[in-house]
């Protein structure tokens, strides 16, 4: 640990930092929730899943299908209660900066400006007062949000308010991102514009994401595989590998390979989603 | 531009001070329910050169202490028992019994434990304006979002430090409003203090100008205290718009 924060020093100009390699390994995870009135309610059962490092996988399926709740485990924000999850072979144990996450409203600090939101994750790490500029800076240019650097998130559009959580967490070089529906609250151009950029710098540099998402389309064009979940309680439906030869692109996108892959996913999502609402109904 | 919209917002206070005039002086009403307003302003002068501003100054001394240690240990008390539920348990069922209490019965309580000097007003004002901060502190730290807290906790904050860059500031709008209430309470309780027993303050001249029958004395002391507790609300007001003004 220490010997890779010594060596993520960039020089000066440069804040290319180096990360910690992370593959993820879940076995037999399984969540209840208990809420104080009411029956328990299993949300996960018995979730095996390895994921690579730098690989992009998305996790799909109906509402209430746990997805999140998965996520919200990786990133060690609940105890959790059965099963193992592990990053590089050590337990997760709490959350740490190590697994960057993004929400889906941003979760900005509405106190802060974009730039010391940024600067937040930052300031916790052992790097000097102009390094921290640097680095802030080098992500606001990454995510287009230069000229806004001193607005407060009250002053930017739900999309700008997404780039400033993204430049917060890729700030702070995470080993694994994780994303919680992350352009589920935008519009849909913005959502598309913020896929295509999204796509871009982790083409740029590479780390793991865990992006939770119930959009198909999204999920076949930004993962190398999409991982479909069944109705509550969720556990693993299928994997289906999503990469195409010569990485995503907007032709690729436009394909009737990409096309048809979309399809065959919707198909096991519908399965689930009718199967959830007719639990729902019962 | 600015000076007529102020002066035209002055307006019904001007006709109210004519009306005042006017009824006092066609002995609508007696002079002594209502002296007319040009005595009182005359009464203001001659309060002016005979200590109006060393009572107001004792006053505002004892409110300022009482009210800011209420403010600090408020807002430190109200957040800490959102965040250690045993000292949730050990202060709730305190001030669950002291909020329904008007805070004016204590007064001859601290009297007696106290004295009659300037620790019992400000141990009286203390206890009044701490409930709503407290209040307010606790039950905004208790609010917070959980995903502020979560953000903070990935981005390698530690829990000590969450408390006082994430939940403080989260919790700063409504600790704020507490506050401006805790604000109105102190003067309240400040002059009910005085006008029951004190040996000088702005609530001690108007009770003794009253006893000795300068009512147009008596008027222009309680409008002394007035027109100090609205400055002091206007001014609080901006500083809480200042504090706040990430806000849209």
């Amino acid at each position: 640990m220490t010997a890779t924060n010594e060596a993520k020093r960039p020089g000066p100009g440069k804040v290319a930092r180096s990360r910690e390699a992370a593959g993820i390994s879940i076995a037999n995870v399984c969540h209840e929730y208990r809420p104080a009135k009411g029956r328990p309610v299993v949300a996960l059962n018995n979730i095996d899943l390895e994921i690579n490092d730098r690989e992009f996988v998305a996790v799909l399926g109906p509402s209430g299908c746990g997805k999140s709740t998965l996520l919200y485990l990786l990133g060690g924000f609940m105890p959790l209660q059965q099963g193992r999850i592990s990053v590089n072979n050590n337990d997760v144990a709490g959350p740490g900066p190590d697994r960057g996450i993004v929400f889906q409203n941003f979760a900005l600090f509405p106190w802060k400006t974009a730039r010391e939101n940024i600067l937040y994750g930052l300031e916790k790490q052992r790097i000097s007062k102009q390094e921290r500029f640097d680095i802030a800076q080098h992500y606001i240019d990454l995510v287009h949000l230069t000229g806004f650097e001193d607005s407060y998130p009250s002053q930017l559009s739900g999309g700008m308010k997404q780039r400033v959580a993204i430049a917060r967490t890729l700030a702070i070089s995470p080993g694994i991102l994780l994303m919680d529906e992350p352009f589920g609250a935008l519009d849909a151009q913005t959502r598309s514009i913020m896929q295509e950029e999204l796509l871009a710098i982790w083409s740029g540099s590479p780390t793991t994401v865990v992006f939770v998402t119930h959009d198909v389309r999204e999920a076949v064009l930004l993962a190398d595989r999409v991982v479909v979940m069944t109705a509550r309680p969720g556990r693993v439906k299928q994997i289906i590998d999503t990469r195409f030869d010569g990485g995503m692109n907007a032709e690729i996108a436009k394909s009737s390979a990409f096309l048809d892959r979309v399809d065959v996913i919707w198909d096991l999502v519908r399965e689930e989603a009718i199967a959830a609402e007719s639990a729902e109904a019962s | 531009m600015l000076v007529t919209r102020f002066l035209w917002r002055l307006t019904p206070l001007l006709l109210l001070a004519v009306a005042w005039e006017a009824i006092s002086r066609f002995g609508l009403v007696s002079e002594f329910a209502l002296p007319p307003f040009t005595d009182v302003i005359s009464a203001f002068a001659r309060l002016n050169e005979e200590g109006l501003w060393t009572h107001t100054a004792q006053s505002l001394y004892r409110g300022t202490i009482g009210f800011l240690c209420a403010v600090f240990i408020g807002i430190l008390a109200g957040i800490l028992m959102a965040w250690y539920r045993p000292l949730h348990i050990l202060l709730n069922p305190l001030l669950r019994c002291l909020y329904p209490m008007p805070k004016s019965a204590l007064i001859p309580l601290t009297i007696m434990w106290i004295g009659l000097g300037d620790p019992s007003k400000i141990t009286l004002i203390f206890i009044g304006c701490l409930l709503p901060v407290v209040l307010s502190a606790f039950n905004a730290a208790r609010g917070v979002d959980h995903i502020l807290l979560w953000s903070a906790r990935s981005l390698g904050a530690s829990e000590k430090r969450i408390l006082w860059e994430v939940v403080l500031p989260a919790a700063l709008p409504e600790i704020l409003s507490g506050i401006r209430i805790a604000l109105a309470l102190a003067f309240i309780l400040l002059v009910s203090g005085e006008l029951i027993i004190a040996n000088n303050g702005i609530g001690y001249l108007i009770d003794l100008l009253g006893e000795g029958g300068d009512y147009s004395g008596m008027f222009a002391g309680v409008a002394t205290i007035s027109v100090v507790g609205f400055l002091a609300d206007r001014g609080y007001v901006m500083l809480t718009n200042r504090l706040l003004s990430w806000r849209e």
